[in-house]
């Protein structure tokens, strides 16, 4: 038992030593030196105090993006709309952020809750399809990803600007920005964002692993014939759990639009949050706490990577490279296992 | 003596776990020769060594004398070993014959020679009496006939020896009595067989040595003619077996469950329970004899709420719950041990404790306002492990890593526990061994002395004549026959599931 979940903290950190090994193959193949570049990285996350400001602000939506893909997979549903949930979230909180000028108190829960609502809409859809004609969520949460940029798209032109490109800064009241944390961290875009996607870590922790409602997702989950035995609603279980990850991606977009831009600006593609939330949610080994670490990494290494051209002359693209690989020997656990288990008994 | 199969001193390791430990087991030119184990006794393992999908850690194995090394199944079958798997390995959308020469086929000029091919399996078929249609398809023949299709496909190949892995599990008694003429034709002409199984009453009808095996260690071998069905129990079990369940004659109180003119249609709009009517009293068990898909599986599931029903009327202790959810119905008073534990029974990958809550988590002391009390579940699943004797390292231990038997024992803890008034049993021994057997009836005839009504669904007679204090028969979705056990035959019972009228069957009523 013991031994199965030191091999199941085992394997990512494996995962991540390896991708960081074969990365520095790759750096020194390509003619650059890996240690200045490993350098430069380290420096551009965590080298300074702005330094550090950024990489909690870029952990932040990583956090919530990866709650988003592991409740829905701890559900036995893939939830790949993340990115779709979070950008409809993202405009909504940006929408009650510009419109309305009300006191702190009510203005930002306010825009937050809106978020998460279109969030928990965004993903009701592929539920509901899911579960009433048994569509797979798979492909609907593709399509809606679609729907959610360009109806995103289109409401900053035509309704949140005049045919412009990005929509009015939100009013103060709404926004997740201090003056505290940014003279904390020298005029980094570090926001309290960061606390309430600790806060939905341990909601999700508690939800999941303490009540009933988590047990009856997770029964669902792993056995729906089993769970309608027990007398479970099997469809209301789904279309409750993708709701449920729909709002915690809504949220993801709420830390964008309230914190780090606090506007909302006409997207050419995705922004590439939500479905790098499937990677981190592999890697957090899709628990709460395990999500944390990897979007720490995660956020690390986007943000480090900027101070790589300059410091090390190493282009960006190396890290995402490096990402890739992370996720390719997590996903490929099977052999880390393998290699474990022989250490193992060469031990012996 | 020549020995066509000698396996001698066979060890096989899995980690620190010894599934065989030196086996040794000769098989005759021409016998039956019967392997005979509990679950996990090692049976498969040693099987599997001969079949070339397990490597030996130790020992040897001979083919007519000479030592070979089997590293895959086509060295088995180029050796001509065969082996009848327990679960078909058939492509139900292909014809008897294109099913029997996949992966050999006959070509002519790059097609393949289908007309050859008919005409070989028709050939095969006749000489061992096995009457089965070349042209047919699998998914429209009986369970029985694709059974002759997985020999003919060991015939086809060339097979001298035959595995026959727990053959009678899915078959009626008539086309077990024909499987053993069919044992006996492939015999007589010269193949060897060896019979997996855990039925001693087929071993004394058809083989003639058996080998016994118990924990992974060959217990011996010994001539049929000079044992009997309880020195062999013993040696399975190692100890002393009782086969009659001890049981009182039945104290029968009010009706519990009554069912009247009871529609049920599958998906496919067949009707699968047709007009059944059925009354399940306080103090018996009913069972329910039956082929398998003549409703039994559709019955059970419109009473517990797992499917619709079209019309009639389920009663329990005079309440309507025709259609209502699988939750109320379970509330009402209904304990189900389902059919296949792995798909309704348990959630695998849930602890043990977790699954013992499965219907009753959202009540107190379970959880409170939505949030799960996990001491007093594991508390409830340590005292539910320590009653019902389930082999677990722990209550935290996920249900996956349980045996059959164990699991099975955990789900009907959980069933028995929450003191329903109607515990429906559905196969509740498939694939246990004869000790968990023993316990799973004796806790069945427990409830019924405790006042509660039974209904028993199984497709072995023996159960059902062993353990029903009155049996119906099921045939076409209707209780055609409702029969005593006491004064009923297994003969009478095949016949009537075979929907012979009861006269017929030569019985007065």
């Amino acid at each position: 038992m013991s031994e199965n979940r030191l091999t199941n903290i085992l394997v990512p950190v494996f995962a991540v030593i390896l991708g960081i090994i074969v990365g520095a193959i790759v750096m020194l193949v390509s003619g650059y030196d890996p240690i200045a570049g490993y350098s430069a990285l380290l420096y551009g996350a965590f080298g300074d105090r702005y330094y550090i400001g950024e990489t909690i602000r870029q952990v932040t939506p990583y956090i919530l993006a990866g709650l988003a893909v592991a409740f829905a997979f701890r559900t036995g549903l893939f939830n790949i709309g993340v990115e779709g949930q979070l950008i409809v979230g993202w405009l909504a909180a940006v929408w009650v952020g510009v419109a309305f000028e009300l006191p702190k108190v009510i203005h930002l829960p306010l825009a937050i809750f809106a978020a998460a609502a279109a969030g928990a809409l965004w993903g009701f859809i592929p539920g509901f399809l899911k579960a009433r004609f048994r569509v797979h969520e798979v492909i609907v949460t593709i399509m809606m990803n679609y729907i959610a940029l360009y109806v995103s798209n289109a409401v900053i032109r035509s309704v949140l600007s005049d045919q412009g490109f990005k929509s009015e800064k939100i009013y103060p009241s709404a926004s997740l920005r201090s003056e505290f944390l940014q003279s904390l961290t020298d005029y980094s875009t570090l926001h309290y964002g960061i606390i309430i996607s600790l806060i939905a870590a341990v909601v999700m922790w508690f939800l999941l692993e303490k009540t009933t409602t988590g047990y009856e997702l997770r029964a669902v989950g792993f056995n729906q014939h089993a769970s309608h035995y027990a007398g479970m609603n099997v469809n209301r279980n789904i279309v409750l759990s993708m709701v449920i990850s729909g709002v915690f991606a809504g949220i993801a977009g709420a830390m964008e639009g309230l914190g780090t831009f606090e506007n909302v600006s006409v997207k050419a593609g995705f922004t590439g949050v939500g479905f790098d939330g499937i990677a981190v949610a592999l890697l957090g080994g899709n628990h709460a706490f395990g999500i944390i670490l990897a979007a720490i990494l995660f956020g690390a290494l986007k943000v480090g990577a900027l101070e790589m051209p300059s410091a090390a002359d190493v282009p960006t693209e190396l890290v995402d490279i490096v990402i890739a690989l992370i996720i390719f020997f997590v996903a490929s656990s099977y052999l880390i296992r393998l290699v474990l288990t022989r250490l193992k008994k060469e031990g012996k | 003596m020549e020995y066509v199969i000698e396996m001698l001193n066979i060890r096989k390791v899995f980690g620190s776990f010894v599934a065989n430990d030196n086996i040794t087991l000769q098989l005759k030119k021409g016998e039956i020769h019967a392997l005979l184990g509990e679950n996990g006794a090692g049976k498969s393992t040693l099987m599997n060594v001969l079949f070339g999908l397990y490597q030996p850690d130790g020992g040897e194995i001979r083919v007519k004398g000479k030592k070979v090394n089997i590293p895959n199944p086509n060295v088995a079958n180029d050796l001509g070993i065969g082996m009848v798997h327990q679960h078909f390995m058939l492509v139900d959308t292909f014809t008897v014959t294109e099913n029997i020469i996949l992966g050999s086929e006959p070509t002519k000029s790059g097609q393949i020679d289908i007309e050859r091919a008919e005409q070989e399996v028709r050939e095969l078929s006749e000489r061992y009496g096995l009457a089965v249609d070349p042209k047919a398809k699998i998914a429209d023949i009986s369970v029985g006939m694709q059974q002759r299709v997985e020999i003919l496909k060991t015939l086809y190949r060339g097979a001298d020896i035959l595995i026959f892995d727990e053959p009678t599990a899915v078959l009626t008694p008539q086309e077990i009595q024909e499987l053993i003429q069919i044992m006996k034709a492939l015999v007589r002409e010269g193949k060897s067989i060896i019979l997996i199984t855990h039925k001693l009453k087929e071993i004394m009808e058809v083989c003639d040595r058996v080998t016994v095996i118990r924990r992974g260690k060959g217990i011996g071998t010994l001539n049929v003619s000079e044992t009997n069905p309880n020195e062999l129990a013993a040696l399975m079990v190692g100890r002393e077996v009782h086969f009659k369940t001890e049981k009182q004659p039945p104290k029968v109180g009010k009706p519990v469950l009554e069912i009247q003119d009871l529609v049920v249609k599958d998906s496919r709009g067949i009707t699968v329970v047709d007009h059944l009517h059925l009354t399940v009293h306080a103090g018996e068990i009913v069972g329910i004899a039956g082929v398998d898909g003549n409703g039994q599986t559709e019955l059970i599931e419109a009473i517990t709420g797992l499917m619709k029903s079209e019309s009639g009327s389920i009663r329990l202790n005079g309440k309507e719950i025709r259609n209502l959810t699988p939750r109320q119905i379970t509330e009402t008073g209904v304990g189900h041990i389902p059919q296949d534990r792995h798909k309704h029974g348990l959630v695998l990958d849930f602890s043990i404790g977790e699954n013992m809550v499965l219907q009753t988590y959202y009540k107190e002391p379970y959880s409170k306002r939505g949030v799960l009390n996990f001491k007093a579940i594991y508390d409830k699943a340590r005292q539910l492990i320590q009653e019902f004797d389930v082999r677990t390292p722990d209550e935290y231990t996920k249900a996956r890593a349980l045996s059959g038997g164990n699991q099975q024992k955990a789900i009907i803890g959980r069933e028995v526990d929450r003191d329903p008034d109607l515990l429906i049993a559905a196969q509740p021994t498939r694939g246990l061994d004869v000790g968990a057997i023993e316990f799973i009836h004796k806790r069945l005839i427990e409830q019924r002395d405790r006042g509660k009504a039974v209904l028993l669904v199984s497709f072995e007679l023996d159960e059902i004549m062993n353990v029903s204090d009155r049996i119906a028969v099921i045939y076409e979705g209707k209780i055609v026959a409702i029969v005593d056990p006491k004064e009923t035959t297994e003969q009478e019972l095949g016949l009537l599931m075979a929907g012979s009228k009861r006269k017929e069957a030569g019985v007065s009523s």
